[in-house]
């Protein structure tokens, strides 16, 4: 059977109708599930085996990106959320997705594996572009070596994709706190430029000003992971700008379901 | 009761340098730095005030970034005062300004700590925000009150206080059920149009005698409710007056002579509607009659597609307006039942570097439009998950006083899903946002003591969109009309429930209780509550059977639901508060009463222009060569890249944009037209393209000749992409001063003629459009503007086409004959020479454009791109620039009378003209395709970083891709 993955729609996401594309190409079999009916108990995280908190703005981001949604995710599930991941199932955050684990506390996530931090002692953010602004372009990532969430190490040329945000720039409170990330192998994504070489926060190859060209972290366990850009925009290659095949973002989507199954 | 005041601040003490420079801009020098804070009000009607803790919770998740944020919590705050200076007691150079939103403005991040704090279990709790600036330098009150004004605050929405701001809670007045009786009777013509007035009706003479009559054989006066319906519905927005009308048109020669005279039985019939009968295409779903034209995609979908204008909204609060406008317009697709799938965004500004003391007194600066306009349809259009894929931006000195925001949408709806008769015995349900004041009259709503400034505008309010609360539209209208819940759908626009429920009911009649609106505060009187153009809602007419159904979707996309009444089929519209009539009359009145006006217009023929280009060119100062012309041509605001607006628009998301708004190895060149594929048809090869034309430039010149080349732009726009030219459908957007001048109407019907004759030349129908009439500032008409939008259909998305070169050594075609066509042109207006012949329409261009469709369709066309602005030239050194490789040509080898002057083949803007990148294996194969066609080979793409210009061999100039890139991207080149 295809592995079943949640694609949680909350009031105002909106990117949910690609990742579940993207999953279904992956050979899963994605729902989109209101957290309504999360809520009420129709659906629950317990039925799936991988969970997806796509793209958009949720509640109109009125109060920060991700943040209203991060206090239903802590009001209503926090239970069921951290056993989901816990058992050690995948979960991936796109852009308003990564934000919301982020403003959660969910990533990086404690030290202690599966749990989770107080949100007022978060020491990583997503904040507002270096630039001040929205901004839609392509971008490409590489996947760090040796970062934790071990089925990335499968992606071996970088993905090229779309950024399309107005927070999407990952700061840290410190230094240690960086250096915290980088010896951890927390840091999952950085931006680069078409070979690979690191941005060194050159815009637009960064295109938001994040420390480190930092574009994806995961958590402890490895199987929590977050991204600003969008894989499942990039699925086809004919969705592809500069039509040279490359970079398709359908193998994050391959390598996170196939690590559901082990 | 409890208070509190929470201010969060940025760590970084870095102040906002845009803010500053704009300051500066204004003449205000001394202003050194700027800062922001954001603040929060929160009051608390529970018995038992939210503990320090619950305060602490609410800031940590929702109020503080711990990472980038510091909070500072006061209660009870200080009393508010209006010194601005941060302590009063020493002169110190830190001053204050906090602005907030009016009462009554949409303040989304308010409605969301309240729920966010139910959550975390504070009940009963209510918030306002506001923003604080702390401004430093020695700045006079004079120079606070000029930046608040100016910069920080737009009177139209927010207010503002110099120190701290006192908050206003959404509280109203109390319920009032006050219902007006206006006696019309005996009055005379001054006296009722004085009525008209006095009560913002703009009802003529002739209709308000035409509403007299009526009362008076039924024996009662009007109620407010029933003159407000009537205004409403008999206005020019509502009902298109102008172009119903019956015109005594005549067209005179440049002389003054009558050429012609005769009458128009309505522009809309005799040109536009006539124009979509004649082509008679059958693939065309619906023209005309619904609140978007449709057109058929492929087996299972139609593809539905609508232009609006937000013109006056923008010109006032420009985020707002131009917010709205994209609201407006995606709710008329939401209104066809079918899923929006894209925007577009055409806008005419001002100049941008105009100087502060030039703007004439009571409007915006340009700039502050455009960055306004800009950040509201981002926000939207961005928030609903809608790429914004195709546009345009025209800089023009007309635009001053009156901006253009043109908004478009695209949806997706299964055939034969949407359903139009409501039955009677429907329930008439409200969906959506709450009703407030919004759009009512304007600014009377605020009241005085809230603000010292004297509100001057009349006109409607703007308001700030929600576009969160239009998202649950989409997708609860989406699963009803999967589920076939309901009878009839449209949307709540210009005129609220009244337009919605008054064309809904035309044919059954309708009763309809209005104090079972849902409102935002109470204190609205019925008019009020009928007319109120509040946003983000829609009515449907729903069998009861359906009720529940449709309110458990309600419930699951948490939009608000309420069942207002039934579709009664008596005919008769009957408006309710709390049980009592206060609107009654037959529908047949309010539909079928209107007289239709009746208009003189003439036209008088642009004076042919004898002089030849020579004489021009030996007049002109200073003296311009070729290539200082093309990088002019090439950094003039119209033509010059818009990368830094569009790329604040998300044109990926729904992963089917298939040929973006800029191309080319560095994504930085500029494309035709979007490609898309819509999310759930990704099983067949069919996508869509979208462009545009426009051209108030050559209007100046000639309508016709402006209305013939936007049909032509828009069309050629879609070939090059890989539309298929039998499958375009157009949409027209009017947008034009006074009608009621007969010089300005007659350059409207010229305009119409133009669109007429173009749209049967390319067998091409118009199935939407609308107009904009009134666009004037002190007496002033904007350039009269037409816009061309095109939706065509790519019958394979693997054979589309940009615009950049691909290869070097490919050859490079020019299609169509080039002629003496400067009229109107970007090179006229650089010279400062409005004459010369305008763009004519060309013989056959749909045997042209057919043609390289079918060349396209075989892979023959490596790239393909437009001559519009700036002629040849600039399209090619566009063609350069977006594939950073270079090109050698030789304009003698182009297809044109004898060129008695190298400008003419260089720069000017005949229509109909295409350029083809070709790979030499292919050539004879297009020739063959293209033979019998004005082509010709005019050179090709070389390694080189130069584009070569010669004239029969002999060099005239070149020009390097760097020069290119460096002129055509300004400052955003990096």
């Amino acid at each position: 059977m295809n592995l079943p993955v949640l694609i949680l729609h909350a009031t105002g996401t909106n990117r949910d109708a690609e990742a579940a594309r993207a999953c279904e190409l992956a050979g899963a079999s994605p729902h989109i599930v209101h957290v309504n009916q999360l809520r009420e108990g129709i659906r629950r995280f317990s039925d799936f085996g991988m969970l997806v908190l796509p793209g958009g703005f949720s509640y109109g981001d009125a109060l920060g990106a991700g943040v209203r949604q991060a206090l239903d995710l802590h009001v209503f599930f926090h239970e069921e959320l951290t056993d989901f991941i816990q058992t050690g199932k995948p979960v991936l955050g796109i852009c308003n997705g990564f934000q919301t684990l982020v403003k959660a506390g969910l990533l990086p996530g404690a030290a202690d594996d599966g749990g989770r931090r107080s949100v007022a002692r978060r020491d990583v953010t997503l904040t507002h572009n270096a630039r001040d602004r929205f901004e839609c372009r392509w971008v490409h990532l590489a996947v760090e070596q040796g970062a934790r969430a071990g089925c990335l190490a499968q992606l071996r040329e970088p993905v090229f994709c779309p950024v399309a945000h107005g927070e999407g720039n990952f700061q840290v409170s410190d230094n240690e706190t960086l250096g915290r990330l980088e010896k951890d192998g927390l840091v999952a994504f950085r931006y680069v430029d078409s070979n690979g070489a690191r941005a060194d926060g050159r815009y637009p190859l960064n295109p938001n000003g994040s420390v480190a060209d930092i574009a994806g972290i995961c958590n402890r366990a490895g199987n929590v992971i977050g991204l600003m850009p969008h894989p499942e925009d990039h699925v086809d290659p004919i969705q592809n700008p500069l039509g040279d095949g490359k970079g398709l973002g359908l193998s994050l989507f391959r390598a996170m379901i196939a690590s559901a199954g082990r | 009761m409890s208070n509190f005041r929470i201010e969060v601040t940025k760590q970084s003490e870095e102040g906002d340098p845009r803010i500053a420079a704009a300051a500066h801009r204004l003449g205000i020098s001394s202003l050194r730095s700027c800062n922001k804070t954001q603040l929060f009000f929160l009051t608390c009607r529970a018995a038992a005030a939210p503990s320090p803790d619950q305060i602490n919770r609410l800031c940590d998740f929702l109020l503080v970034d711990p990472v980038t944020e510091s909070a500072q919590v006061i209660s009870p705050p200080r009393p508010c005062s209006d010194d601005s200076r941060i302590q009063p007691s020493n002169a110190s150079n830190e001053h204050v300004v906090e602005v907030a939103l009016r009462p009554g403005v949409t303040d989304v991040a308010a409605r969301v700590l309240e729920r966010g704090a139910a959550e975390l279990g504070i009940h009963d709790l209510e918030a306002a925000t506001a923003t604080r600036y702390r401004l430093t330098g020695d700045l006079s009150r004079t120079d606070l009150h000029r930046l608040a004004r100016d910069l920080l605050c737009n009177d139209t929405i927010e207010r503002y206080s110099l120190g701290a701001i006192e908050p206003l809670f959404g509280h109203g007045s109390d319920a009032r059920d006050y219902v007006e009786q206006v006696s019309l009777a005996g009055l005379n013509e001054e006296e009722l149009l004085a009525c008209s007035r006095e009560r913002l009706l703009s009802l003529d003479a002739e209709e308000m005698k035409e509403i007299q009559g009526f009362y008076d054989e039924i024996g009662r006066a009007p109620t407010d409710v029933e003159l407000e319906t009537l205004a409403q519905t008999w206005s020019e927005h509502c009902v298109h007056k102008t172009f119903k009308s019956n015109i005594a048109f005549t067209l005179r020669s440049a002389g003054g002579q009558a050429l012609s005279v005769g009458e128009i039985q309505g522009l809309l019939r005799s040109y536009i509607q006539a124009a979509t009968e004649k082509v008679n295409r059958s693939w065309v779903r619906s023209a005309f009659v619904d609140d978007a034209g449709i057109i058929e995609f492929d087996d299972q979908y139609d593809l539905a597609f609508k232009v609006e204008t937000h013109n006056h909204p923008s010109a006032l609060e420009p985020f707002g307006g131009a917010n709205t406008g994209i609201g407006g317009v995606v709710r008329d697709i939401i209104a066809v039942s079918a899923r929006p799938v894209a925007c577009t965004d055409v806008l005419c500004f001002g100049p941008q570097e105009l100087p502060p003391e030039e703007l004439p007194a009571g409007i915006l600066h340009p700039a502050r439009v455009q960055e306004g306009v800009v950040a509201g349809i981002g926000d939207y259009g961005n928030k609903l998950g809608l790429p914004t894929v195709n546009g345009a931006v025209i800089y023009d000195d007309g635009y001053l006083g009156n901006p253009l925001v043109f908004c478009g949408a695209v949806g997706l709806l299964p055939k034969g899903s949407h359903p139009t008769e409501p039955r009677q015995g429907d329930r008439i349900v409200v969906l959506g946002g709450r009703t407030g004041r919004d759009g009512i009259h304007g600014a009377t709503f605020s009241s005085a003591e809230l603000t010292q400034e004297t509100h001057t505008k009349s006109g409607s309010a703007v308001q700030i969109g929600d576009p969160i609360t239009e998202k649950g539209l989409i997708e609860l209208v989406e699963a009803a009309r999967d589920g076939r819940l309901y009878n009839a759908i449209t949307d709540c626009g210009a005129g609220g429930l009244s337009s919605a429920v008054g064309e809904m009911g035309e044919k059954l009649g309708a009763d309809i209780e209005l104090q079972d609106v849902p409102l935002k505060y109470p204190g609205l009187t019925p008019w009020e509550i009928w007319l109120s153009e509040a946003q983000e809602r829609m009515v449907l007419a729903v069998p009861p059977a359906n009720l529940s159904r449709l309110q458990d979707l309600a419930d699951l996309w948490e939009v608000e639901m309420r069942d207002l009444g039934r579709f009664s089929g008596d005919g008769w519209l009957r408006v309710r508060y709390g049980g009592r009539a206060v609107a009654e009359m037959p529908m047949s009145f309010l539909h079928d009463g209107l007289p239709i006006p009746s208009r003189t217009a003439f036209y008088e023929e642009p004076a042919p222009d004898h002089s030849s280009l020579q004489t021009v060119l030996a007049r002109a100062r200073p003296k311009l060569k070729e290539k200082a012309l093309l990088l002019q041509m090439l950094s003039h605001p119209t033509v010059a890249s818009k990368e830094r607006i569009v790329r604040t628009y998300d044109h990926e998301v729904r992963g089917g944009t298939l040929v973006r708004p800029f191309v080319g190895p560095h994504m930085d060149g500029p494309a035709d037209a979007a490609v898309l594929k819509p999310v759930g048809t990704w099983g067949h090869g069919r996508a869509f393209a979208l462009s545009a034309g426009i051209n108030p430039l050559l209007g100046k010149r000639d309508c016709y000749a402006m209305a013939v080349s936007a049909v032509d732009e828009a069309f050629r726009n879609a070939v090059s992409v890989g539309a298929d030219p039998d499958q375009i459908a157009l949409l027209d957007n009017f947008c034009w001063g006074n009608p009621t001048f007969p010089d300005r109407l007659g350059a409207l019907v010229r305009t119409c003629q133009g669109c007429y004759d173009a749209a049967v030349r390319y067998n091409a129908p118009y199935i939407s459009g609308k107009d904009s009439l009134y666009n004037e500032f002190e007496g002033q008409p904007i350039p009269g503007t037409l816009l061309i939008s095109a939706i065509g259909i790519v019958p394979d998305m693997r054979r589309t086409c940009t615009s950049h070169l691909k290869r070097p050594g490919n050859f490079i075609f020019l299609l169509g004959e080039t002629r003496e066509e400067l009229g109107g042109s970007l090179l006229g207006q650089l010279l400062g020479w409005n004459g010369g012949d305008p763009p004519s329409l060309p013989e056959e261009p749909l045997k042209r454009y057919r043609a390289v469709h079918a060349a396209m369709q075989a892979g023959l066309i490596q790239s393909c791109h437009d001559l519009s602005e700036g002629g040849l030239a600039v399209a090619l050194a566009e063609m350069c620039l977006g594939g950073r490789l270079g090109a050698a040509v030789d304009i003698a080898a182009a297809i044109g009378s004898s060129f008695s002057h190298p400008y003419i083949p260089l720069f000017s803007e005949t229509n109909g003209r295409l350029l083809l990148e070709v790979a030499p294996p292919d050539r004879a194969a297009l020739e063959e395709v293209l033979s019998d066609l004005p082509i010709a080979l005019i050179g090709e793409v070389t390694e080189s970083e130069q584009l070569a210009w010669a004239r029969n061999r002999q060099p005239i100039f070149n020009i390097s891709i760097e020069e290119i890139v460096s002129a055509w991207k300004g400052a955003e080149a990096e």
